[in-house]
Formats: structure tokens, C-alpha cells, sequence
């Protein structure tokens, strides 16, 4: 039945027009907005279901494709489509803005209608630029979703939180900037704004080179990649829950994303040439984020870090492939490895999402975040501290849950490009573990540190309820990551031999 | 069939379920009938699987449950293997496991004393402990039952988390907080090898079923893989060594043994269960599992038996200092799990997994028996402050010395069987290495005699050194503790006429292969006639008398003359330092590990990211603004200046279009 709807636009347009009418409330009645809220962005999810009900995962081909006309002059289209990569990043998108209205319900008293409308409009923007086909209509909302998270962390962040948003501007900003320069000259290379079109374009190794540059930069901004990540751990540290729940989930995905939408189909030669550069700053992600985070004394940055540590996972997986085909004559891995660092962008949306709300659910009783300031809190909060365990164990990528499924993929794709690369993206299994449950033990066990610790109340009925769907959705995903896999297999399969392909 | 092994794990893990999620609503009584009756269940399927699969000779079974994911061609699937080592060990951990969890019911029936006033977590203390054991008894079926490699990683991982669990489960102790977090750790360096070598085989072999990879072990051997610049490493020596490192961290061998003593702050019906019986020969159930691959690396086999003597020496040397009559059980389950190792180092394979199976009954009632003296003792564990329990507790008392006496293998008692066998495997070897384990595993035996009757002696005989308060409740432990240490004190003296077929016999024929030039286990059973014959000589041989010696030294010292033990720590004192240090892998590890790489994390975080990145990202910003403030002097407003730099500017123009032209 909604095979003739058209799906992606309502899921672009629906929270963008509804959070403009939350605008138009304003703060008259905050229970009402929570309400229209939560109604918009439970139709937005319920909406975003259908694409995977209804996905066809037999093709590598755009499904729910829709096409208008925008600037004609330019030939730029209105153009949306997704496939086995798009599709399950939008669906995660739609879900997490659900959880992060929930999670405001009370905590947000200040200019509620103003959050709400943020995270709906952001949710909108988010799923445009999943879904964008168009390289206009792609840079345009890869640029505006900058403005809410912005305006998120600006108006309900912390005390640093101005420094944090121009950090977080400017760098993500700067990085776009590059990428702009890019798509004009594809543009004027093909005729056309359409990316599809640039996959087929045949291009020399010069401009292979800087383009692959450009996107690297704009790209490695947005995951964030090793040594351009230190907008991050500021931006999460400053930012509310919700604004650190969808930067950690959904945008650092969309970095991700463009590496396999755009680098790996548009540059496969300058790909092949320069592979060990994003090998290298995988690698370093790994390794030494890894040990940074073991430093951390603020539960938040040490989530940052780990999300930056569990993202070099993604970088790897993507880029493995030259070398596999090097090490071993063939290309038997390469979809493997792809496959492995899709599946930890969703699991890393589920993880962090959780581990972020977590802190959340301590930072509003006790207004810290420092570890010092707690210990013992599972005297007082033991269920609350049955789920930080398990999303701890699902952090150390304890196999059962979604953790494990992309490390575990990629690890053993990447053992065959070489023994070290394997040897040092498996070392995650040590520092994952040590600077998670390190900071499990001093939050959670021990004696109750102090009077704060024994008077907190344990977790409410809407907080059990969104760390419940976040849990069961991390060991459903672990138990059973076939369905998730099995939508990709075309599209990747497809990309991997673009990727291994040659426009020269 | 498959519905019946498929009960084997789900019971345990549906009465976890319930006990976990809804321990509340259904309280004590609730939580210990459902994970027992779970459990129950499992035990009475295993017992029907091991019928059908090896008595009446249906097995091996192989099947397939679900496809957990597919994935570049590679099948990762959940399925079950059912072949003779698989039933045996089934039997013993859904045994082992019953046991322990009707010994719960009388073990952790106050514990509410031992969380803090006003603890949340200590209501329904009693629930978790239950369904955390009953997790536990799934995951190690998972893994036991596991067709291929990729389960057999899950269940791994899930036993390590239970037993993270499990030792941390007084949460408010910060000892046990600490050996929890060093458990898991120390664990994880093991996993860490253990799936590379998943990898190497998934690389070379293609598959992740076991069946699979074992069918191409022939080409595995003859390839070959660089790791340190052009050398060549044989794919099957790297990929055995790199599961063993697994099985080192899992079944606690040196250097990642530190892990297993600290293990001990967790309550005593784990540490008979998960650290004694189950969970720890995990390690050596694996390397048995995969004598197909091992058979075929010399050096590997060489390096596990080496690996294996070392700790079954020296880990028991350290068991004679103890004074924590846990602590003494820990070292003697370190040095005996050496025991197994080295067996598996000899390619005896049948010994090890017979040994794992009877000092899983006789470690088992021996954890269980100090718990039972625990409780007498009101939560003392200090043997200096008991002595003369023997009369108190004649139920304790007695399966304690059926526990011991198969522990330093007497003849007759199951250890004896299971040792012997392995003692005269590693004789037989002819691997690089085999004779220093050989000397390392007779000296363990005088060693492991002397240890365990050091602290029978203190505990049951010597006169009794407890305070009057404690003094006063001395009393046999209730049913539900001592019904298990029967239980348990029986296949602990009986097991080990099952030597004939499992051993000698041909009971792992079609499991576990042995090449034809390893077969010191062939010599053993050529010598073999029946198991008086092997008594007899089993008395005549050296370990035996070793063993008698060390029991005899330890009467001598502890019950006729104390006074020497004080004298040889006051004349030995440098080695009763390094003892009491346990060689100082502890304070290596933690100034070395844990300190230096807080320390590394600490500077990489300062300097790294603070410093040189952000310093230059700042610095950049600033310069910006530096220069902002500079330009901004230009714009003066002033006409004339304007006219001044416009003109200056077509004069520059002029000049170079004339003078470049």
C-alpha cells in the first residue's frame, strides 16, 4: 500500500513542517508540545518502517525513488532514492529523534517548543540527506543540518558550550567547503548534478586524487577521524543529551555514509593510491583514541572518544578492500569488511545512543558528569545499573550483542590484508573493555561514594522504557544480525566492485 | 533428538530469565525452584543426549539452528555438535552445575548481610546470584555444544561475562570490584589471541564450521604466513598458538593466570563452579576440540606442554604459603589445569579431558567443602584462626579427604587414574621440551600433597585456634551443603575406572585424533591390563611415592612439630617472599600495564589531542584573529589613503603588464 506514497519526502517533510508549527505554539503549553511531539515523531518512525517492510533487497538499484525538477537551468533535481546502505541509517534516524522527544519529556523546561522543533527539523534534514541523489540537494542539507545542532547545543548546552558550537561549526563547515569545490567540477566534468551519474564518470588520477582529498576531509571531519576529532569530545561534553544522542548516532554516521556514497564509487583509483592514509588514521583511531579514553575523567568524553575509537572501525572496514585484493589476489573479504562497518554504524547508533542517555539519566539527578563524583550508584539505582552494565558489555563488544557483529566482521576481513592491521584493530577487544568497565567500576560498584549517591532515585517508568527498547535492540541485532545484513548484501556488493573498478 | 539437545542449554537460560527479570515478584523460594528445576531438566536431557549419541551409537550430530549471518559467502552459523566429547561434557557441567546450585539455597541464605545498610541491590541479592549461575550453565553449554567457531567465541565471551558477574557480585567491596575488572581484562588478552587465530583459520580455511576447516587441515599445513618481515611462519603453528593464547587466559595458565586467585573474592559456590569445575577447562576442552589442528604443529604442541609445566609447578609452589583456604584451592586449580595443558602438549588428549572431568568433581567438593566450613566459620577464611574441625563436621570432614586424596592422586581415587595417565604421556614424549615437563609435573606431585594436607591438616586436625564466639556455633553444615559434597565425594572416588573406556579405550576414537608420531597415549594403553593392574603399578611408581612423602612431610611439620614452619620461614625467608609475592606478576602488571597505560592514556590526552592538535587549531584561530586586528588597520576611512594604495596598485600594474610583455 505505500508502494505509490511518497514515503522519503513525507519523512523529510513531516517533522520539518511540524516542528515549524511547534514554533508557532511556542511556549504557551510545553505539555502540548511534548505531545505534538511525540505524535510527529512516532508518524515519522511508523512512516520510516515501511522502507524496510517494503525494500526490495534482491537489487542494488534506488527504491522509492522520487524525482522533480528544482533549478532547472542547473539541472538540478529534487531527486530522493535510497538503498541497502541509506535505508537502514534513515530508519535509525527516525527512531533515535523518537527516543531523544521522549527522553526530554522532563528534563527540558527551558523553551521546550524551541527543542522540540530543533530535533524534528533536524530529524527531517537528517533522513533529506540519507536520502538526497541530487549532489546539490545532498550539499545544501549536509550544510543545514548544521544550523539546529548549533542552535542545540548553543542554547542548551553547557557552560563552554560557546566555544564548543564554533569549534563544531568551523570545523564541520571547513571540511564541507572542499567538498563543494569537488561536486562544481564534477559538475562541470558531466553535465549533471545527478551522483549516480558521477559514479560512471571517467576521471583522470589527478582530479581522482583531489576530490578523494576533499571528500576525505569533509568526511573525516563528520566521523570524526583521527586527527581531525577534537571538535567532538567539546562538542558532546557541552551539548544536552538529546543534541549528544543524535550527534553520536546518527551524524557522525553520516561521515560514514558519504565514504560510501561518494569516495569509494566517484575516486576508486585515488581510493586504491591512498588507502593507507585512511588505513592509518583507522588504525591510530583504534589504538590511540582508545588510550586517550582510558584518561578520560568526564563519563561524557570518555563516550566521545570511544564513539571516535569505535568509528575508526567503520573507516577500516570501508578502506580494507585495496589491501585484501593486494595481500590475497582477490576480492574474497572486501564485502565482508563493508558489510562489518555498516553493521557497526548502526550498533555503534544503538550503543552510544544508550551509553549517552545513560549519562543523562545520571546528570540530571547529580549535575556531573565527573566520575570522581560517583561510586556505588547501583545501592541506589539497580536497575539503572543492569542496563549501564549490559550497554557497557555491548561498548566492549561482547558478542550477543550488536557490538560485536561489525568488529568481529571487519577484524577478520582485515586479517587478510595483513596480519597487523588485524593484530592492531583487535586490540579494541583489550582497550574497549579496559577504559568501559573501568569507568562501570568506579560509577557503578564499590561503596556509595557520597550522600548525593545514597539519596538517588533509581530510574523512572519513561526512562526504563527507552533504555529497555535501546537494550532489546542491541541484542536482537547481536543475536540475530542476519536481517540487517542481508538488506545490504546487493547495494555492497555493488560498491565493492565500483570500489575495486578503475576510471582511469 | 535436536529437541531434546536443545533443552540442554534453553532450560538453564529460560529459569535465568525468569529469576532475573522477575526475582522480584517471585522471591526466594521462586527464584531457586525455577533455575533448579531448569537446570534439572538440562542435567535429565544431557543425560537422554549422551544415551542415544554414545550408547546406543547415534551420534556424532551435527545441525545447524539458525543462520546467524551471511556474509561474503562465509556462513556464520548457530549450531550444535553432538559427538562423545561433547555428551561427556555436558554430563559434567549440567552435573557440576546442579549441584552447585541446590548448595546455593544453603550458601547465600542470609546474604543480605553482606551488602551494605540500605543497599537496593542487596534485596534481591539472592534472585541475581541465582540466575546469574543458571546464565552461566548456558553459556558453557553454548560453547561445549558449538559446531563452530563463531559460537564457540560466544560462549567464551559469555562465560567471562558471568564470571565477571559472579566475582563482582558483592559489589561493595572494592576488592572484588577490582578482581572482577582484572578478571575480565586478563581475559580479554586471551580473546584477543584467540580471534586472530579464528581469523588465520577463516583466512586460510574459508569457513568457520569446524568440520570444514578440519577437512583442509592437510593444505593449512603445507602454507605458509608472514608476520615478522619475510619470515615464514606455518599458518597452522600460528593459528594453534593463537587459540591457545586464548585457552591461557580462559583456563588461567602462565602468564595470564593472575586473573584466577583474585577470582576468589567472588562467592564460594562460583568459584566451585565456574572457577573450578567448568569454566577454566574451557581452555582445555578447546585444544582437545581442535587435535585435528594442533596434531599437525610440533611447535605448538611443544609450547603448550611447556606453558602447562610451568604453571603446574609453580603455581602449586605458591599454594603452600597460602593461609586463605580459598586461596590454597585457587593454586591447586592453577597448577592442576598445568596438569591438563601439559597432557594436551603430549597429544594426550583423552588423559586431559579425563582429568578435566575428575577434578571437575574432586575441585568441585573441595570448593564446596571449604565453603561449608566457611559458613561454620561465620565468613573466616584464615586457616591460621581454625584447626580441629574434624569433630564438628564429620560430613565435611570426610568428603574433604576424598576430595584430597584424588586431588594428590592416590591410587584408587579418580585423580589417581587421570594424573597417572597424563604423567606417563608426558614420559613418553618425545616432543622438544617433554623432559623438563616431565620433571616439572613429578615435582608438581610432591608439591600438590604437600599443599593440599597442609590444609587438611590445619582445617580438621591441630588443635583449635578459633575464638569462644565462633567456637560455640560450630556445627555441621544443612542439608542442602552437605547432600551435594556427598554427591560429589562419590564420582570423586569412583570416576576413575572410567579410564578404561575413555582413555584406553576408544571412546574419543572418532573425536579427538592423535597422529601416529605422537602416540605416547598408544604406549599406555599397549601397558594397560584393567584397572588393578594399573593400581599396582601405579604404587610401585615414582609419582606415588612422591605423593606419600609430600603428605608424610606435611604431617610431620603441621600435626607433630609446628614449630618447623615457622623456623623455615624465618630461614628461607627470601623464598617465602617471593611466594608470598607470587613471582610479582601482580605488581608487574599492575605498574606496568595498568599504571603506565593510564599513564600512556593520560599523555596521549594532554599531549596528543590537547596540545598539538587543539594548540594548532586554537593557534589557527587565533592567528586569524591576529590578522583580522592587523588588516583592520587599513581600512581607515581616510580618502586619501585609498587613493595612495590605488594608485600604488596601478603602478605595480603598468609595470609588470610593460616590463613582462
Amino acid at each position: 500500500m505505500f508502494s505509490d506514497w511518497p514515503l522519503l519526502s513525507l519523512l523529510i517533510w513531516l517533522p520539518i513542517v511540524g516542528g515549524f508549527l511547534l514554533l508557532l505554539i511556542g511556549e504557551r503549553s510545553p505539555d502540548g508540545v511534548r505531545f505534538a511531539a511525540l505524535g510527529i515523531s512516532l508518524l515519522t518512525f511508523l512512516l520510516s518502517v515501511p522502507l524496510y517492510t517494503s525494500f526490495d533487497a534482491s537489487t542494488a538499484q534506488m527504491q522509492f525513488v522520487e524525482m522533480q525538477p528544482w533549478i532547472a537551468a542547473f539541472n538540478i533535481n529534487y531527486h530522493l532514492g535510497v538503498d541497502g546502505i541509506s535505508m537502514p541509517l534513515i530508519i535509525l534516524t527516525t527512531f533515535s529523534t523518537l527516543l531523544v522527544v521522549v527522553a526530554a519529556w522532563e528534563v527540558i523546561q527551558y523553551r521546550v517548543s524551541q527543542y522540540m522543533a530543533a530535533f524534528l527539523i533536524l530529524n527531517g534534514i537528517m533522513v533529506g540527506v540519507f536520502a538526497a541523489l541530487d549532489a546539490v540537494l545532498f550539499y545544501v542539507l549536509f550544510e543545514a543540518m548544521l544550523v539546529p545542532m548549533f542552535i542545540i547545543i548553543g542554547i542548551w548546552g553547557g557552560p563552554r558550550r560557546v566555544y564548543a558550537t564554533i569549534k563544531f561549526f568551523l570545523y564541520t563547515f571547513l571540511g564541507s567547503v572542499f567538498m563543494l569545490i569537488s561536486l562544481i567540477y564534477l559538475y562541470i566534468q558531466s553535465g549533471s548534478f545527478e551522483i549516480l551519474e558521477y559514479h560512471r564518470l571517467p576521471l583522470a588520477m589527478a582530479p581522482q586524487v583531489l576530490i578523494f582529498l576533499s571528500f576525505l576531509v569533509a568526511f573525516g571531519v563528520k566521523v570524526p577521524m583521527w586527527p581531525v576529532h577534537t571538535w567532538l569530545p567539546d562538542a558532546h561534553v557541552e551539548a544536552p543529551t538529546g543534541g549528544s544522542v543524535i550527534l553520536a548516532a546518527i551524524m557522525l554516521k553520516i561521515g560514514g555514509y558519504g565514504f560510501l556514497r561518494f569516495s569509494l564509487p566517484i575516486t576508486p583509483d585515488a581510493s586504491r593510491a591512498l588507502d593507507w592514509l585512511v588505513i592509518l588514521m583507522s588504525l591510530v583511531a583504534v589504538v590511540y583514541i582508545g588510550f586517550v579514553a582510558l584518561a578520560q575523567r568526564d563519563m561524557k568524553k570518555l563516550i566521545a572518544y570511544s564513539s571516535i575509537s569505535h568509528m575508526g572501525f567503520v573507516t577500516l572496514g570501508f578502506f580494507i578492500l585495496y589491501a585484501i585484493q593486494e595481500n590475497t589476489g582477490s576480492l574474497n573479504g572486501a564485502v565482508m569488511a563493508i558489510e562489518g562497518g555498516m553493521v557497526q554504524m548502526v550498533s555503534h547508533g544503538l550503543i552510544s545512543g544508550a551509553m549517552f542517555l545513560s549519562v543523562g539519566v545520571l546528570y540530571d539527578r547529580m549535575h556531573s558528569r565527573e566520575i570522581a563524583d560517583y561510586g556505588g550508584v547501583v545501592h541506589s539505582m539497580p536497575i539503572f545499573a543492569g542496563f549501564m552494565v549490559l550497554f557497557a558489555m555491548a561498548n566492549s563488544g561482547l558478542p550477543g550483542t550488536s557490538g560485536f557483529v561489525g568488529e568481529f566482521l571487519v577484524i577478520l576481513a582485515s586479517f587478510k590484508a595483513s596480519f597487523w592491521i588485524a593484530f592492531l584493530a583487535a586490540t579494541t577487544l583489550i582497550l574497549g573493555a579496559a577504559y568501559t568497565l573501568w569507568m562501570v567500576k568506579r560509577v557503578l560498584f564499590g561503596e556509595v561514594a557520597n550522600e548525593k549517591v545514597a539519596a538517588l532515585q533509581d530510574i523512572n517508568r519513561r526512562e526504563w522504557l527507552i533504555l529497555a527498547v535501546l537494550a532489546l535492540g542491541i541484542i536482537l541485532i547481536g543475536v540475530w544480525p542476519n536481517p540487517l545484513l542481508e538488506i545490504m548484501h546487493a547495494t555492497i556488493e555493488n560498491i565493492a566492485q565500483q570500489a575495486a573498478g578503475s576510471k582511469l | 533428538m535436536k529437541t531434546l539437545s536443545l533443552l540442554v542449554p534453553l532450560a538453564p537460560l529460560i529459569g535465568s530469565m525468569i529469576a532475573g527479570l522477575f526475582g522480584g515478584r517471585i522471591g526466594r523460594r521462586g527464584a531457586h525452584s525455577v533455575t533448579i528445576l531448569g537446570v534439572a531438566v538440562s542435567f535429565v536431557a544431557a543425560l537422554f543426549v549422551f544415551n542415544a549419541v554414545t550408547l546406543q551409537g547415534q551420534g556424532p550430530i551435527n545441525f545447524t539452528l539458525y543462520q546467524w549471518a551471511l556474509s561474503d559467502g562465509v556462513g556464520f552459523q548457530v549450531g550444535f555438535l553432538l559427538d562423545n566429547l561433547t555428551t561427556l561434557m555436558m554430563i559434567v557441567v549440567t552435573f557440576v552445575s546442579l549441584m552447585v546450585h541446590i548448595y546455593t539455597i544453603g550458601y547465600m541464605a542470609d546474604d543480605e548481610h553482606n551488602w551494605p545498610k540500605g543497599s537496593l541491590a542487596g534485596k534481591n541479592s539472592y534472585q541475581r546470584f541465582f540466575s546469574y549461575i543458571s546464565l552461566f550453565t548456558f553459556s558453557m553449554l553454548m560453547l561445549v555444544m558449538a559446531n563452530n567457531f563463531m559460537q564457540l567465541f560466544f560462549g567464551w565471551e559469555a562465560v567471562g561475562l558471568v564470571s565477571y558477574l559472579l566475582i563482582g557480585f558483592w559489589a561493595s567491596r572494592e576488592s572484588a570490584v577490582y578482581a572482577n575488572l582484572k578478571a575480565f581484562l586478563v581475559n580479554r588478552v586471551g580473546d584477543f589471541g584467540f580471534l586472530l587465530g579464528i581469523a588465520t583459520l577463516l583466512m586460510f580455511a574459508g569457513s568457520m564450521d569446524y568440520m570444514t576447516v578440519f577437512g583442509t587441515v592437510k593444505q593449512l599445513s603445507e602454507q605458509s604466513i608472514n608476520i615478522f618481515g619475510s619470515t615464514e611462519w606455518s599458518v597452522i603453528t600460528v593459528a594453534c598458538i593463537l587459540l591457545f593464547i586464548g585457552a591461557m587466559g580462559k583456563s588461567a595458565q602462565v602468564p595470564l593466570h593472575v586473573w584466577l586467585p583474585d577470582s576468589m573474592e567472588g562467592p564460594t559456590p562460583i568459584s566451585a563452579l565456574i572457577h573450578a569445575a567448568t569454566m577454566v577447562t574451557a581452555g582445555i576442552f578447546m585444544v582437545a576440540r581442535m587435535s585435528p589442528l594442533f596434531e599437525h604443529s610440533e611447535v605448538a604442541l611443544s609450547f603448550v606442554m611447556v606453558i602447562g609445566a610451568l604453571t603446574a609447578f609453580f603455581m602449586g609452589l605458591i599454594g603452600i604459603v597460602q593461609n586463605d583456604i580459598k586461596r590454597v584451592v585457587a593454586y591447586s586449580t592453577l597448577s592442576q589445569l598445568g596438569y591438563m595443558t601439559v597432557g594436551l602438549g603430549a597429544s594426550a588428549y583423552a588423559a586431559s579431558v579425563f582429568h578435566l572431568m575428575t577434578h571437575a568433581f574432586f575441585k568441585a567438593l573441595l570448593f564446596l567443602a571449604a565453603g561449608s566450613v566457611i559458613i561454620a566459620m561465620h565468613h573466616e577464611q584464615d586457616m591460621r584462626k581454625m584447626g580441629g574441625l574434624r569433630k564438628y563436621m564429620p560430613i565435611t570432614y570426610l568428603t574433604s579427604l576424598v576430595g584430597s586424596l584424588a586431588l594428590i592422586g592416590f591410587p584408587g581415587f579418580s585423580g589417581f587414574f587421570s594424573k597417572d595417565a597424563i604423567i606417563e604421556a608426558v614420559k613418553l614424549s618425545e616432543l622438544p621440551g617433554s623432559g623438563f615437563a616431565y620433571l616439572m609435573v613429578l615435582l608438581g606431585v610432591f608439591v600438590t600433597a604437600f599443599y593440599s594436607f597442609r590444609m587438611f591438616f590445619l582445617v580438621f586436625h591441630t588443635k583449635e585456634r578459633m575464638d569462644q564466639h565462633t567456637k560455640e556455633h560450630l556445627k555441621e553444615s544443612p542439608w542442602v551443603v552437605t547432600v551435594p559434597l556427598l554427591a560429589l565425594a562419590v564420582p570423586s572416588l569412583l570416576a576413575g575406572v572410567l579410564i578404561d573406556p575413555i582413555v584406553v579405550g576408544d571412546y574419543f576414537k572418532q573425536v579427538l585424533f592423535v597422529d601416529h608420531h605422537h602416540a605416547a597415549i598408544h604406549h599406555l594403553t599397549e601397558h594397560y591390563h584393567g584397572v588393578t593392574a594399573f593400581i599396582l603399578h601405579g604404587m610401585t611408581a615414582l609419582p606415588f611415592w612422591l605423593a606419600i612423602s609430600g603428605v608424610a612431610t606435611a604431617a610431620y611439620i603441621y600435626l607433630l612439630h609446628p614449630e618447623i614452619a615457622a623456623a623455615m620461614k624465618t630461614k628461607f625467608r627470601w623464598l617465602h617472599a617471593v611466594l608470598m609475592n607470587k613471582y610479582g606478576f601482580d605488581d608487574f602488571n599492575q605498574r606496568v600495564f595498568a599504571n603506565g597505560f593510564t599513564r600512556i592514556g593520560g599523555m596521549f590526552s594532554q599531549v596528543g589531542d590537547r596540545l598539538l592538535i587543539d594548540g594548532l587549531v586554537n593557534g589557527t584561530a587565533k592567528a586569524v584573529g591576529v590578522i583580522a586586528i592587523l588588516s583592520r588597520h587599513m581600512q581607515t576611512g581616510y580618502l586619501y589613503h585609498y587613493t595612495f594604495v590605488m594608485i600604488l596598485g596601478l603602478i605595480g600594474l603598468v609595470g609588470w603588464i610593460v616590463f613582462s610583455g
